[in-house]
């Protein structure tokens, strides 16, 4: 059953060194406080399990929290590398990290099967390319009535995911909105769970009888972090941070200005420093909070000044071989 | 507003425009980000009004009015008629067969539009790490057919992949076939320079058109193994003032949405 608890507690109870943790949210709702909090509490050799490592996983990485990376995609979303990952793949630094790769197709059919309670998922796939070659764990079976021959990966079972939700009510429902990605079937398939929420409501209100909701006794621990998406989005809440994700790119290409970069931000920083980019709860389309810090642009420089302190958003070098 | 007679363009935006005409009004399209995207939602603010445009993040159905700058924006769910989970997406409507075109690009190509957007060099000891295949290696067997965008130039259209992230014909004619793939595949590699297309009999890509003021030999210059050249060459007419107008528009209100110059 859900226990409402602060972040620094939720991870210093549900997250150890050599875990497989699944921080998930596809693009949308991408849980960067409670990695902030993981990279804080000083974890190692943890396994990072994640569709896009996208720009918290380069973090961790660079950080020199994990040993090994399952992973489907692994660059800076229309902005080019991920510099971290990069670096500990071409150079081991700050140490070794090993990969296992995947489609999105196997990683999405992985988490269903781990959520479903089943050893492997089935899907036709990976048909006359390399992955098979250099990643053992995918393989194949034939079907046993069309002797058809198709793809098999073991399913994911993280011992924690961690997720990012708009809303929890007082006895630790959780509700997902816009693009619900994997979450929960990353949830599903985990030993344990840490949800963020953008608020925790009374009710959650008029809403579809299909609405995304994990009941409290699916999740292990909830703890409130308005704005805790950031530079990633919530939906109805704030927006993405498309700038942020531009400007990432050189302060991650550069070993001392990203330790700079992580010092001042995250070991330095607390969950409450992102309560500063979280919108409101609403009906409708909701105003950008980038909007409302009194810079009157409305640009997401504005807005990502300050916590940013040393991020100066000049147009990155296009990547070759990009999203 | 009307654009002048003889305007200038890049090479950019002619590749864009020229993947847009290639949309029809009734395709299902799974849409990558970058020039893909700009293409298909051309497409649709021009003659495709229709057009299902679908990302890989769940959105079915979405109109975005600017650019994503990521695969899963808030931009793309707002526009969309539905948004499914990403295990739906990869299973019921990708593999489903649901899809009629599938955008992809890579940081190479080889003459059988195979494409590698994984590793340069050894896999186990890159020179350079690239981002992985992400969707690609089941959008290349699944979509009807699939459109590939790339600007052309030796390190990128290659004689050998180093690596083989998403199937295009293989080795071959019989390559698809002898893994059971029963989608066309690549159809067009739609670049800055010319349009190639696989030759009917043996796979290979061939320039089937050339774009305004662009020769054979330039296009030879910028691919790293000998060009075949079909008997006709046709000449891609240049953008109409239209199709630069309302591409440009979509750039500049996306570049004004993500803060910074897209």
């Amino acid at each position: 059953m859900a226990e409402i608890l602060t972040l620094k507690d939720a991870v210093g109870a549900h997250v150890s060194d050599g875990d497989s943790i699944a921080m998930e949210g596809f693009t949308h709702l991408i849980p960067f406080a409670a990695g902030h909090e993981v990279i804080r509490q000083g974890r190692r050799r943890l396994t990072l399990i994640r569709m896009t490592p996208d720009l918290i996983y380069d973090q961790l990485i660079g950080m020199g929290c994990a040993e090994r990376l399952v992973f489907s995609w692994g660059g800076n979303p229309g902005v080019g590398s991920l510099h971290r990952l990069r670096d500990a793949v071409e150079n081991s630094w700050p140490q070794p990290l090993a990969l296992e790769e995947h489609s999105h197709a196997a990683m999405a059919n992985a988490y269903e099967a781990g959520a479903a309670n089943l050893p492997f998922a089935v899907f036709r796939g990976y048909r006359g390319v390399d992955l098979p070659h250099v990643n053992p764990a995918i393989r194949s079976v034939a079907c046993p009535y069309t002797g058809e021959v198709l793809a098999t990966v073991p399913a994911l079972r993280p011992d924690v995911a961690i997720v990012h939700a708009q809303r929890a009510d007082r006895a630790g429902n959780v509700l997902f909105e816009g693009i619900v990605g994997v979450q929960k079937e990353a949830v599903l398939a985990a030993r344990r769970s840490i949800v963020t929420v953008e608020e925790v409501v009374d009710d959650f209100g008029p809403r579809s009888p299909n609405a995304v909701i994990l009941p409290a006794w699916t999740v292990s621990a909830i703890a409130v972090v308005p704005g805790g998406a950031f530079p990633s989005y919530a939906h109805g809440y704030y927006k993405r941070a498309n700038a942020f994700y531009k400007g990432w790119d050189a302060i991650a290409r550069d070993r001392d200005r990203f330790r700079a970069w992580m010092d001042e931000n995250v070991l330095r920083g607390r969950p409450e420093d992102f309560a500063r980019y979280a919108g409101r709860a609403g009906s409708g389309r909701i105003p950008s909070p980038l909007v409302e810090e009194g810079q009157g642009g409305g640009n997401d420089e504005g807005r990502s000044a300050r916590h940013l302190s040393s991020l100066s958003v000049s147009p990155p070098q296009g990547g070759r071989g990009g999203a | 507003m009307k654009a002048p007679a003889a305007v200038s363009y890049s090479a950019t935006e002619m590749m864009t425009i020229v993947a847009a005409r290639a949309l029809r009004n009734d395709d299902v399209v799974f849409v990558g980000i970058g020039a893909p995207s700009a293409a298909c939602n051309l497409a649709r603010l021009t003659h495709a009004p229709d057009i299902t445009l679908i990302y890989e993040s769940g959105t079915i159905g979405t109109r975005p009015n600017v650019l994503p700058l990521s695969i899963g924006d808030g931009e793309l769910a707002e526009t969309a008629l539905t948004t499914v989970s990403v295990p739906e997406m990869f299973r019921y409507w990708l593999q489903g067969g649901r899809i009629t075109v599938g955008f992809l690009g890579g940081a190479q190509i080889d003459r059988f539009a195979n494409l590698n957007t994984t590793v340069v060099g050894e896999y186990a000891r890159p020179k350079v790490r690239l981002p992985g295949g992400g969707g690609a290696p089941e959008i290349a067997t699944h979509c009807g057919e699939v459109f590939i965008t790339m600007a052309m130039g030796k390190r990128a259209f290659v004689e050998t992949l180093p690596f083989v992230t998403s199937l295009g014909h293989g080795a071959g004619p019989e390559s698809r076939r002898a893994l059971g793939v029963a989608t066309k595949g690549p159809t067009k590699v739609i670049t800055d320079l010319c349009v190639l297309e696989p030759d009917p009999e043996t796979r290979e890509l061939t320039v089937m058109a050339l774009y305004p003021g662009v020769g054979r030999e330039a296009v030879q210059a910028e691919c790293g193994w000998p060009l075949k050249f079909a008997g006709r060459i046709a000449a891609i007419p240049a953008p109409t003032g239209e199709e630069l107008r309302v591409l440009r528009d979509l750039q500049a209100r996306t570049a004004a949405a993500h803060g910074s110059d897209a």
